[in-house]
């Protein structure tokens, strides 16, 4: 097996991911366990933690249904157009978090605290489960179905003990990302006043930059993406999925819903409602307000192309960073491996404030050259989005049966080359879903692109936010909808990748 | 819609490489020539002076935008290694803090004389640009002027509860809590910091709290004064319900609150820096503050004409550069508050 190779890149990224946690440990260290004690054992990170609880509590379940439905409908009813309603749950996406909530609070101002929190994270979130559940579902092989409905089972029975344990990986890896999501978004909760970690990391960090009190918030927040992991790998057990046999499978029947057809038009009617028609129509006013004056083409441009360049380099940077670690998760699990990926998935659930803290306190004592430069921005970037990159590849990876690789080398071609030939290929897929994954990510990060940026750098979020801080949201519209405008082509692209099944 | 995978990875690759190397060289051209300046004050008003400065003398500015203390804490880590030439501010705690750090270079007397004296530090190390002043902005549906607290500790009294609001995590509030620390002592202000951790609203943003009070979330909220009137200016659906409230007679809710500029040690373009903050200070500077958007005060020169004039706000006496941040972030922190 080509391991040593894969593993040593593997390890590399991992240590890559360690420095912010060793940066927070070293920062520990250097205050005192007094001074931890008090910055950690407070009322305030109390708060902060029931509140960051609830959260995933309640968005994360609500999320999973809502796209297991939508999911189900879209690929097996005959629910009418079903290809445009599979587009609308995919869409959000398209949206950056932020202008969501702005979008919610300026409908609705009173809007505020958990519950709001909650919606509007599952609007802004669920299609990260929508996506691969969705193509989990193309993909099953109807024959186990046909299998449990002859064994007697009525349709509900057939859907809850033979497709849903199918969907197993597709739920558990995007259920991680949301968590993960959750933990470090900063300004969908900034805008309906709900304090978690991240908000309350970057307050502390706005009043005293890199003091310890917030990096023992990270710390705390450090410990909560720890948990989720492990929780993640506790449900996703390690059964195979890849279907091997005669034959191919065949595509499923959809199921005829009868008068069913009405919710099952109004529910992705309303959603796509929530999750396009409320942004849009905001954005939409402020634009009719604005008029022709606040396209600036100077600032407008100049960030657009910005943000492109960023997006591009940093999504290819990312997956390729991540491909070494989702191959042996998949083909060489073990107990260092699983160690490795830990660290390949901690890192994206830090916010980008701590990440940003690390590298730019780093660059600064230790790698002056790197200071304030594109390639510490894009580090960091690669560091926050790596959980995307990985869950894309690990799906698709897993899906190429390893049995094909044998093959190869049965036939004579070296182990690198059968993975070069067999598995990167109906694989590639993937890569591509992963590198816009991660490129949409990018075009809507904040906290990491202020802190990291080179000097004279401005991105459309980094224009928005200072914008929409300074409640100048007339001026700050054309930035939010070049955002949508650079993450349409990207959701589109993750849309018809996930419309393929692998190996096509 | 079919895309070549390689052929993507590959024009993804090119784009890249391309990008890096272009952003590479504007960024190595940014420190050839020119300046940079670490703009803590709002972005449209740094972007203003910049534009300005830049068409009079022909030199090249380059703007990075963040917050008050957050800037003050990087320069202090960058130390000798800052990129900064200049610091501009919306408030003196975060120039307090660099001037105690050693790192800031004598202004020029000439910029100095421009400046009125208690706009500016004894020491000369740097100077107020602008000034702002604290305001009560108030529900003008469900507060009437005899219902305004007559002071800032005033919002301290448990019948305040749940009525008002502030933007805690923000250099500008905190800058008033060290007013109110210079002014009355660090036992009260924690007392009054443990008060308002019950009665107020945090909010994210002075303009994101003036809202909120025009929703009628709050009755009041304590911010300064220019968001109502550039609101006003703009499409004033965020103020119309909206009054502004002066304290007065020197409380500690009546501070005006100091910009301040000032050179770092450490730069390599002196001559270029120095000529920055001379125009940002003078009349340049001072007639943007004047008629733009921005609605501050000017320290040097006239004010905008909407504005209640700087004589009449009766300001307490305070001295600009002993505003103790970290102290105040201390407190708030064991409030509860950030």
């Amino acid at each position: 097996m080509p391991h040593a190779s894969v593993v040593v890149f593997a390890t590399l990224v991992a240590v890559m991911s360690l420095v912010p946690l060793g940066f927070i440990g070293w920062v520990t260290a250097d205050v005192g366990w007094q001074t931890v004690k008090a910055l950690v054992f407070r009322p305030r990170v109390g708060e902060l933690l029931v509140n960051t609880i609830l959260l995933e509590a309640l968005t994360i379940p609500l999320s999973i249904v809502l796209a297991v439905t939508l999911a189900w409908l879209t690929e097996r009813t005959n629910v009418p157009v079903p290809r445009l309603w599979s587009w609308l749950a995919v869409a959000p996406l398209a949206v950056p978090a932020f202008v969501h909530s702005y979008a919610w609070v300026s409908l609705v101002p009173g809007m505020r605290g958990l519950q709001s929190g909650v919606f509007v994270s599952v609007l802004a979130y669920y299609p990260f489960l929508y996506l691969p559940v969705a193509a989990a579902l193309r993909r099953l092989d109807p024959a186990i179905e046909d299998a449990a409905a002859s064994l007697g089972l009525g349709p509900w029975r057939v859907f809850f003990r033979a497709i849903l344990p199918q969907l197993r990986l597709a739920i558990c890896g995007g259920s991680l990302l949301i968590g993960l999501h959750l933990l470090s978004e900063y300004g969908l909760y900034v805008m309906i006043r709900f304090d978690t970690f991240s908000t309350a990391i970057v307050d502390q960090f706005q009043s005293a930059y890199n003091s310890p009190a917030a990096n023992m918030l990270g710390g705390v927040l450090v410990a909560c993406c720890l948990f989720l992991l492990g929780l993640e790998i506790l449900l996703r057990g390690n059964e195979r999925y890849a279907r091997v046999g005669s034959g191919s499978a065949r595509p499923a029947d959809r199921r005829h819903l009868g008068w069913f057809v009405v919710p099952g038009v109004l529910l992705p009617g309303t959603l796509g409602v929530l999750t396009l028609g409320v942004p849009l129509m905001t954005l939409g006013r402020w634009l009719y307000l604005g008029g022709t004056e606040i396209w600036r083409l100077d600032a407008v441009g100049n960030a657009f192309v910005q943000t492109i360049v960023l997006a591009v380099a940093g999504g290819v940077l990312t997956s390729i960073a991540a491909a070494p670690m989702a191959w042996l998760s998949v083909r060489a699990p073990g107990r260092f491996q699983r160690l490795l990926e830990a660290c390949h998935y901690y890192v994206g659930s830090l916010p980008g404030v701590v990440v940003a803290l690390a590298l730019v306190t780093i660059t600064v004592r230790l790698a002056l050259p790197l200071y304030q430069t594109f390639a510490t921005l894009i580090v960091a970037y690669v560091l926050l989005f790596l959980p995307r990159a990985m869950v894309g590849l690990r799906a698709s990876i897993a899906q190429a049966p390893v049995e094909l690789e044998r093959a190869a080398m049965g036939l004579g071609r070296t182990p690198s080359q059968a993975v070069r030939q067999i598995t990167m290929r109906l694989a590639a897929p993937g890569f591509a879903a992963s590198v816009a994954l991660s490129a949409l990510g990018i075009t809507n990060e904040l906290t990491a692109t202020l802190m990291l940026s080179p000097n004279g750098v401005e991105t459309l979020a980094t224009k928005f936010w200072s914008l929409t801080s300074e409640i100048d949201y007339v001026s700050a519209a054309p930035y939010a909808v070049m955002m949508i405008v650079l993450s349409l082509p990207l959701t589109l692209l993750l849309y018809a990748q996930s419309k393929r099944t692998a190996g096509q | 819609m079919k895309i070549s995978l390689t052929r993507f990875s590959a024009l993804a690759f090119a784009a890249s490489l391309l990008a890096a190397t272009t952003l590479a060289s504007a960024a190595s051209a940014q420190d050839a020539e020119g300046i940079v300046v670490y703009n803590a004050q709002h972005e449209s008003l740094g972007r203003e002076w910049i534009d300005a400065f830049t068409k009079e003398t022909g030199i090249k500015v380059t703007m990075r935008q963040g917050s008050d203390m957050q800037f003050a804490n990087q320069i202090i880590q960058e130390g000798d290694a800052s990129p900064a030439d200049v610091f501009l501010t919306e408030n003196s705690p975060a120039m307090a803090l660099v001037d105690s750090a050693g790192l800031f270079a004598p202004v020029d007397k000439e910029t100095l004389d421009l400046v009125p004296a208690q706009y500016r530090p004894a020491d000369g190390m740097w100077t107020g640009i602008a000034a702002r002043s604290t305001v009560f902005v108030y529900d003008k549906t469900k507060l009437t002027e005899d219902k305004l607290p007559k002071s800032l500790l005033d919002l301290a009294d448990p019948a305040w509860k749940g009525r008002w609001g502030a933007s805690p995590a923000g250099a500008d509030f905190q800058a008033i809590v060290g007013a109110l620390l210079q002014l009355k002592g660090e036992e009260a202000t924690a007392a009054w910091l443990k008060a308002m951790k019950e009665n107020a609203t945090p909010y994210k943003g002075n303009s994101v709290a003036m809202k909120a009070v025009n929703a009628g979330e709050v009755e009041g909220a304590v911010i300064y004064h220019y968001y109502w009137f550039g609101d006003q200016a703009k499409t004033g659906e965020n103020s119309k319900n909206v009054g502004q409230h002066y304290f007065k007679n020197q409380d500690p809710g009546a501070f005006v609150s100091v910009s301040g500029g000032g050179i770092l040690k450490s730069t390599q373009h002196m001559k270029e820096a120095q000529a920055f903050l001379k125009f940002v200070a003078g009349k340049g500077g001072q007639d943007i503050l004047k008629n733009g958007t921005s609605y501050e005060y000017a320290v040097s020169g006239e004010s905008n004409d909407k504005l209640v004039p700087l004589a009449d706000l009766n300001a307490p006496k305070v001295e600009a550069s002993e505003l103790d941040s970290k102290k105040v972030v201390e407190l708030m922190t064991a409030a509860g508050l950030i």
